[in-house]
């Protein structure tokens, strides 16, 4: 009687993520795969050969991959100094980069306009110190989106990274020290390989997060598409809506792909760390 | 030793610099009395604030966008409290499943969402474009109002429980005078975490937009694609004062440590 019960209070939630979730995505899907009534691949040989669509995509995954590699080499240092500072200083500093986390993605993008424009503040002070003759055209160009997603996704590294290092054993580090090991030795020998699973947890989301990111390539990304303002431009203003289809199985399957094989890499670490 | 201490000091100091200017500098061009955002400002006005509240536009998207995350946020509560309830009192089979299915709207990217919602809930079953709006802001919503409260669930004593229904009092009520009283900071917290999540929302509304229908950060969009006057400097401020108020009274309600689990 009573499990029962238990699966009656989640039913109203799975419900209504089926109805509203999973079908539309399902109908999606399905519909790339018919024209006309004839069951064909011709929505992805389409896009396979149209060499603007692939470029888009190698865009998108360029820009993603130097986004995530730049946010751990630059956040696991930080993370790690934040992790072994006094309780004060520690919340203070995750509460700096909480703010910028909550803060409107527009807002954050938008921030970077007068940083990177062609007479923005980068480029004067570049110019000022005579490091340049000509301003550098930053703004609009997949750079501009690379240091915008950057600053979007870096707080989210700190703050799960800060979260990992809290939670190691602090009697294992204790340990290696007694032992005579050095601080440097300490990290790369305990700290590091502990952080490991958490590490490669937010490499998924801030990879996910960039490939499929909307508002902060539409702000800074100019003219030049990444594939989730490729599929808006192909649903709204082109009304291509195979095309549309199309584009959003292609993010769907590398999003699973992507948090499937991370996953299993996180899970080979934890059984060995 | 130190030295490398004080080497990484100033490595995370630089960092904070990066994340923190550039929203320093858009604060201090909102108070730029020309028409053109400048940094350093050249001189000191509050017009483009006034400015915001002379936009009906943006005063009906904020309408809007309150309006989407109260409805949203009444939905998923209806919703979230049975199920995270379920989640955290209760083991049972496939447990961990049940769980990837309330946090999967996370996972999917937001864009695909959005536009698979307007495929099939607008375009083929004519669902008119508010409903939708508020259908897909309390599927982003969901995962965020369950997590929060299964944890603050997952902190009560549910021994207190068991007493109450020993005494008598039957399950349903015994969950509204008992339960439901004792996790109130976490369902308000919830709520607040998941008015951020639906407020800041691009990729669901994006394509929810129609006659009188948009919300607010879609409204900024669209201004900036035809303006560069600092009214949107002043609200980015606005929106900054906002997040941090609400920032504070979650630290108040759950700690910061809510932020570092995951």
């Amino acid at each position: 009687m009573k499990k029962r019960y238990v699966y009656w209070l989640m039913l109203p939630g799975l419900l209504f993520l089926t109805l509203f979730m999973l079908l539309p995505i399902i109908h999606t899907i399905g519909s790339t795969f018919f024209q006309e009534g004839q069951f064909t691949f011709e929505g992805y040989l389409h896009f396979l050969r149209d060499r603007y669509y692939v470029d888009i995509l190698l865009t998108t995954m360029q820009v993603s991959l130097v986004t995530t590699m730049a946010c751990i080499v630059v956040g696991f240092p930080v993370a790690y100094h934040i992790s072994m500072l006094s309780p004060r200083k520690k919340g203070f500093l995750l509460a700096l980069a909480i703010f910028p986390l909550l803060t409107s993605s527009v807002v954050r993008s938008f921030s970077w306009i007068i940083i990177l424009g062609k007479n923005g503040l980068l480029n004067s002070w570049l110019v000022g110190l005579g490091l340049i003759d000509q301003p550098l055209e930053i703004l609009y160009t997949p750079t501009a989106v690379m240091i915008g997603l950057i600053h979007l996704f870096l707080p989210l590294l700190i703050i799960s990274l800060v979260g990992v290092m809290e939670n190691i054993d602090p009697d294992l580090v204790k340990a290696a020290e007694s032992l005579g090991s050095s601080r440097f030795t300490v990290f790369r020998k305990v700290i590091f390989p502990l952080s490991i699973p958490g590490l490669i947890l937010g490499s998924i989301l801030i990879f996910v997060g960039s490939m499929t990111a909307y508002t902060t390539p539409t702000v800074l990304g100019g003219k030049k598409r990444v594939i989730a303002t490729f599929l808006y431009q192909n649903a709204i203003t082109l009304n291509d809506w195979n095309s549309a289809s199309v584009i959003a199985t292609i993010m769907i399957v590398i999003t699973l792909l992507v948090i499937g094989l991370m996953t299993k890499m996180s899970h080979k670490f934890r059984v060995k760390g | 030793m130190q030295e490398k201490n004080r080497g990484l000091a100033l490595f995370t100091l630089l960092v904070y610099v990066f994340l923190l200017s550039p929203l320093i500098i858009i604060a201090a061009t909102s108070f730029e009395p020309g028409t053109i955002m400048k940094f350093p400002p050249q001189g000191f006005s509050l017009k483009w604030y006034e400015n915001i509240f002379k936009q009906s536009l943006f005063m009906e998207t904020f309408k809007i966008s309150i309006i989407v995350s109260f409805v949203g946020n009444l939905l998923a509560l209806l919703l979230g409290i049975p199920a995270a309830y379920a989640l955290s009192r209760f083991d049972f089979r496939g447990k961990e499943a049940w769980n990837a299915v309330f946090i999967s709207p996370v996972l999917i990217p937001g864009i695909v969402m959005g536009f698979t919602m307007l495929k099939y809930l607008v375009v083929t079953y004519h669902l008119p474009m508010m409903p939708a709006l508020f259908i897909g802001h309390t599927v982003i919503m969901l995962p965020f109002t369950i997590r929060v409260i299964a944890s603050s669930l997952s902190n009560f004593d549910f021994s207190v429980e068991e007493a109450a229904l020993s005494l008598g009092m039957n399950r349903l009520r015994t969950f509204f005078v008992v339960v439901l009283p004792n996790i109130k900071s976490g369902i308000i917290a919830a709520v607040i975490i998941a008015f951020l999540d639906s407020f800041n929302n691009v990729e669901i509304s994006v394509f929810m937009t129609g006659p009188g229908v948009s919300t607010f950060p879609i409204q900024m969009l669209s201004y900036l694609e035809n303006h560069f006057d600092p009214t949107l400097a002043a609200i980015s401020v606005l929106l900054m004062l906002l997040t941090a108020v609400l920032i504070f009274i979650i630290e108040r309600l759950l700690g910061l440590s809510y932020f570092t689990k995951r």
